[in-house]
């Protein structure tokens, strides 16, 4: 069996909170999980969930109050795994005072490059994240989108085997969106692994082969994104169009809203073939047939809602 | 210098010159001309004391200032900036960090020391005679500000592992003050008689760095000479007090949750 590219075995980490610090607020309870080599896998959870306490404990940016974890099957301690690791952080911010150009040669001395190899891949990255315009410009004048660009460049510049991006999709436009979809399918074409984490499950849905779900700095569930969207089918949305000067039928018309000239009704997956034939019947013109599903956000809060013993549920449901 | 506190020791310098540090190379300059125009108009026979004295203090004062503040901020600014992070993830060790960013401030600050020290020679040749052997004391003089520099950025840097930049001001400033005027403290201590006092007052001549031994100033200015003892020994002193700091300093930030 072939080492993990990241294995993490009870991670957990508490932080001192108080005036004299002695109350104890736990960020991250007993993680344990197993990321294979080539994944893309999603780190999932709202705000406050334990993703970026988590992504600083592997970068070893702060320090685990219990728990161990490995990558490529190296201590998180030990110095040699950070040549085999690229990181975007949360919201990266970068000296300033440099231009693009400069920062990734910054940060490539840190790997063994000539001094021709630098330039060559300072110049490519740059190209690759869309930056090649901008090359020369002190990062002070660049927007949050270009800097999360430059922040995916100085991640994958040294060709890591592994990559980690704290919600690398954060402040970018949905081009840059599209952009930083295709790097991260691109490295899995090459074999490396992704380790991203986000609160948009869309991004998740289109991108991962597994998610880890955190909620509270717990474990919530792994598997694959359908099994997580997939839970249930909260209803099916109908779009139509009604016919001009026809009031709706009272059975559609008490849960349709009009927008513009178009109208929305929801019903249960059940009855859907059923409002439809009453929708024909009404010659009304039928746009689009939607299945509804949770949002994230939804849930998240249904998690929250129905505590403990339904959380485990959902758990048991997306860890099959 | 390593392969990995080397770049960190150039953008550390870098960002002094792009952050326009070493524009007071100018507010120097200014005042180098103006004290030799005005000191070879109104001082006769004494122009190379005032110049020299006036020089090697404005040298010693600009250079502890940029020694304290950017020191300071070494670190505490990384970190609250969070320029850190995505460094961190690289193979550098915290400590080759710590390292590289105090080499990048004394490259700053010997770089500054440096165009300073042509400005007062520029301002010795202006009030003539032309060099003397003497002079060769305010080279001397000048490497002991350097020395001094060295060990205050250090403090400033200890400090800024583990305390918000205006205490490290606070706390490096105190030890500054309490380090130039050591002796006289341990003198008192003597003086007054208690048992208790003069041991306290013994300890903190020992632990606190002494930095009166470093002004070389007067004995330049009057063109004394400087043995080659106190130069070995200044010099031995401030890098054992710098190892120690930056050990202790590693210590400190290699245990530390950035958060």
């Amino acid at each position: 069996m072939s080492t993990p590219a990241i294995e993490i075995r009870g991670l957990t980490k508490d932080y001192a909170i108080g005036f004299w610090r002695k109350r104890m607020r736990r960020s991250l309870d007993n993680l344990n999980l197993e990321v294979e080599d080539g994944e893309i896998f999603g780190f999932l959870g709202p705000n406050g969930a334990g993703k970026t306490t988590t992504m600083k404990l592997l970068m070893g940016l702060i320090f685990p109050t219990a728990g161990t974890a490995r990558i490529r099957g190296k201590s998180i301690d030990d110095i040699r795994m950070h040549s085999e690791i690229g990181y975007l952080p949360e919201q990266p911010y970068f000296y300033d005072y440099l231009t693009a150009r400069e920062l990734l040669d910054y940060y490539a001395r840190f790997s063994d490059f000539g001094a021709a190899e630098r330039r060559e891949r300072v110049g490519r990255f740059l190209e690759r994240v869309g930056l090649a315009s901008a090359a020369d410009v002190q990062l002070r004048k660049f927007s949050k989108g270009m800097l999360q660009r430059a922040g995916i460049a100085q991640a994958i510049l040294h060709d890591p085997q592994v990559v980690f991006l704290d919600e690398p999709m954060s402040g970018l436009d949905p081009v840059g969106r599209r952009e930083v979809r295709d790097i991260i399918v691109e490295l899995k074409k090459h074999g490396r692994t992704v380790f991203f984490s986000t609160h948009i499950l869309s991004d998740a849905e289109m991108l991962c082969d597994r998610v880890a779900v955190l909620a509270g700095g717990k474990l919530q569930g792994v598997g694959a994104p359908s099994e997580i969207v997939s839970i249930e089918v909260h209803a099916m949305e109908i779009l139509f169009e009604s016919p001009a000067g026809r009031a709706l039928p009272p059975a559609l018309a008490q849960h349709a809203t009009q927008i513009g000239g178009r109208c929305r009704v929801e019903v249960p997956e059940g009855e859907l073939y059923a409002a439809l034939d009453e929708l024909r019947r009404f010659d009304a013109r039928i746009l689009s047939v939607t299945p509804v599903r949770p949002t994230l956000e939804d849930y998240f809060l249904r998690l929250v809602d129905s505590g403990k013993a339904a959380s485990h549920d959902v758990v048991e449901a997306i860890s099959r | 210098m390593s392969a990995t506190t080397g770049p960190v020791a150039i953008n550390t310098f870098r960002e002094a010159v792009r952050d326009r540090v070493l524009y007071n190379l100018i507010f120097f300059a200014l005042v180098m001309i103006g004290a030799a125009i005005i000191v070879g108009q109104i001082s006769i026979g004494i122009e190379r004391l005032v110049i020299i004295n006036l020089g090697l203090s404005a040298i010693s004062i600009v250079g502890l200032v940029m020694a304290i503040f950017i020191g300071v901020g070494l670190v505490s600014k990384e970190m609250e900036k969070r320029t850190l992070y995505s460094l961190l993830a690289k193979p550098i060790r915290r400590w080759e960090f710590l390292v590289g960013k105090y080499a990048g401030l004394l490259l700053t600050l010997g770089v500054n020391t440096s165009f300073m020290t042509l400005g007062l020679a520029a301002a010795l040749f202006y009030v003539g005679p032309p060099y003397v052997r003497s002079d060769a004391t305010v080279l001397v003089a000048v490497y002991f500000i350097l020395l001094e520099l060295a060990l205050v950025t250090a403090l400033a840097l200890f400090f800024s592992c583990f305390s918000s930049p205006m205490l490290s001001t606070l706390f490096t400033l105190g030890i500054y003050i309490t380090g130039v005027f050591a002796q006289d403290i341990r003198n008192f201590g003597e003086l007054t008689g208690n048992p208790a006092l003069r041991a306290a007052t013994k300890a903190l001549y020992y632990l606190i760095p002494n930095f009166h031994n470093f002004n070389a100033i007067a004995t330049a200015a009057h063109g004394g000479s400087i043995p080659f003892q106190l130069v070995a020994q200044n010099t031995l002193y401030a890098a054992l007090y710098v190892a120690l700091l930056l050990v202790a300093a590693s210590a400190v930030f290699s245990g530390r949750n950035l958060k």
